[in-house]
């Protein structure tokens, strides 16, 4: 039995006021809140555990190591990696992207070569391929999601040319809510040997993970989304894709020997984790993870799909509101615009004034924006502690916005 | 002129004690507003510092501190349309001069503008009260 009003008192902030209302924070896709259990751990970790790690041979350092590479094993746990050594633990997704791209992708691609995308990525998962198109002349070959804004596999499979080197693909867009089926498409794409990069920024915050299962080779995700602290985060990188990587940051912690004119590499994971990391934030992450797993993401999932229905029940009939991404397979994300003369900013800011957070703008991704005709949109996203009032609340804020602006 | 306006929207806004009804009418006088020609959306007439997009393209006839002041703006958003019609009533026919000496926060703090609005369109505002003032600024350092 999923207690959602349960769930909501582990996470303290849910019962503030904002603007004299009661809060209802449906802004989970850009960053979701924290349960106690998260804030007591960094509290802890800070007033009791404190002391860098891997250096050290003192109690805390110890200590503190512990606690930061069990988290490691949490995070394989998560997403089902056949190795704890496959994770890298970074500052979230963008960190990780960075890092295929830099110490995976540069070294082996060469003008010409392709890298396929869809529109629909998030910049975290544009940018850093752009870096090769302009440095290295990569050509990102992009495809084009349907009319619903889903992603068929084929469409990615039949962009796969000989020059192919990466498919880099969301596996649920943080504007339209889409899920990707990446397992069919990491199945087509390993017939033809080409690697498979998931954005798991969202992803792996609303269902079940299992990169073996998905047979994907690279798996980035972002701890701030997943109830955790800000600045967390880890990617997966199959084994034998960490042994094809050049290290991407130099500095302390992974490297083995250091002379004046000599360098020998630590093995990975820690090869790719330069400096001190976000301890504290990393020991939280681990926590965040742990009650996710305890809820159990089927049961995340399955009540996050019941709010999804229920937001298209309830917005069914609302013809001056215009959703974009239909798909029947899709999350409880929902992004929009009002016909007529609002802006999502003058929504984002009439929903704040009766408590309803939401995003307003191009959500990092500019190309689906324009593959939609439209510069900005609000966005309603759900998470595991909303419920069908607080869709309630948000409908009630929307036909107010198509009062004042209709 | 153009405080006389202001003091309209003051009088108006006094009559109003819901924030829907206060929005309403910024909403309307965002409405009310004509567009600014495409070829003045430019970088140069573009405002930072605002969430949404806003231009605001000032006009000066005579010279030095006496010569007087009026602007066009615009903006994507409906609500900072309307804020930018609140200004031009603030600011625009008003000599050089004047328009440094108005106290802008003061003005609109009678509004109760800056409770109403989120931190980051607060920001907007001032970034557009700021703009103002240098554009007339620069007029008078001629």
């Amino acid at each position: 039995m999923y207690d959602v009003e349960r769930i909501r008192r582990d996470f303290p902030i849910l019962g503030r006021e904002v603007n004299g209302q009661p809060l209802v924070y449906l802004d989970n896709g850009a960053s979701a809140q924290k349960p106690q259990v998260v804030i007591d751990a960094v509290t802890r970790a800070y007033s009791q555990e404190y002391s860098n790690v891997h250096r050290g041979l003192h109690y805390l350092s110890n200590l503190a190591t512990e606690k930061y590479e069990a988290v490691r094993g949490t995070i394989a746990r998560f997403l089902n990696a056949g190795e704890t050594e496959e994770i890298v633990m970074n500052s979230g997704t963008t960190e990780g992207i960075n890092t295929v791209a830099y110490a995976w992708a540069m070294p082996r691609m060469e003008a010409g070569d392709e890298i396929v995308l869809s529109v629909m990525e998030h910049h975290a998962n544009i940018v850093p391929w752009h870096f090769l198109r302009e440095r290295q002349g990569v050509v990102l070959k992009w495809v084009d999601v349907d009319e619903t804004g889903a992603l068929p596999p084929e469409r990615v499979l039949d962009a796969i040319g000989p020059r192919t080197r990466l498919i880099a693909v969301t596996h649920l867009s943080n504007v339209l809510g889409t899920r990707v089926d990446v397992k069919s498409i990491c199945r087509g794409a390993q017939e033809r040997g080409v690697p498979v990069l998931v954005d798991g920024s969202q992803g792996a915050v609303h269902m079940p993970v299992d990169v073996q299962d998905i047979g994907c080779d690279f798996y980035a995700i972002t701890g701030h989304k997943l109830y955790g602290p800000s600045g967390s985060g880890a990617v997966y990188i199959r084994k034998e894709r960490q042994a094809e990587m050049r290290p991407f940051m130099g500095g302390g912690d992974m490297i083995r020997d250091v002379k004046k004119d000599e360098i020998t590499w630590a093995d990975p994971p820690m090869k790719f984790e330069a400096g001190t990391p976000g301890i504290v934030q990393q020991i939280g992450l681990g926590v965040a993870l742990d009650y996710l797993m305890d809820l159990g993401l089927e049961n995340v999932a399955r009540h996050e799909a019941r709010l999804c229905d229920y937001v298209r029940s309830r917005i069914d009939g609302l013809n001056w509101l215009n959703v974009q991404g239909t798909t029947p397979d899709k999350a409880a994300i929902f992004s929009f615009t009002l016909n007529g003369a609002a802006h999502a900013h003058d929504i984002s800011t009439v929903l704040d004034k009766k408590g309803v957070a939401v995003r307003a703008g191009h959500h990092c991704a500019a190309p689906l924006m324009e593959r939609y005709g439209i510069t900005a949109s609000a966005r309603a996203s759900f998470g595991l502690y909303n419920t069908e009032a607080e869709v309630d609340a948000l409908v009630d804020a929307l036909e107010l916005c198509q009062d004042l602006f209709g | 002129m153009a405080q006389e306006e202001f003091e309209e929207i003051v009088d108006a806004f006094d009559y109003l004690d819901e924030w829907q009804d206060r929005y309403r009418h910024v909403i309307d006088m965002g409405k009310a507003m004509s567009p600014l020609d495409e070829a003045l959306k430019v970088p140069a007439t573009k405002v930072e510092g605002c969430a949404s997009q806003v231009w605001l393209v000032p006009n000066v006839e005579g010279t030095g501190a006496t010569a007087i002041f009026t602007f066009e703006g615009e903006s994507d958003a409906v609500i900072v349309r309307g804020l930018i019609a609140v200004l031009k009533a603030l600011f625009s026919g008003l000599s050089v001069r004047e328009v440094l000496n108005v106290d802008a926060r003061a003005e609109l703090n009678r509004l109760g503008l800056e409770e109403h609005l989120t931190s980051q369109r607060s920001n907007g505002l001032r970034s557009m009260v700021k703009r103002i003032q240098e554009l007339a600024g620069s007029v008078r350092g001629n």
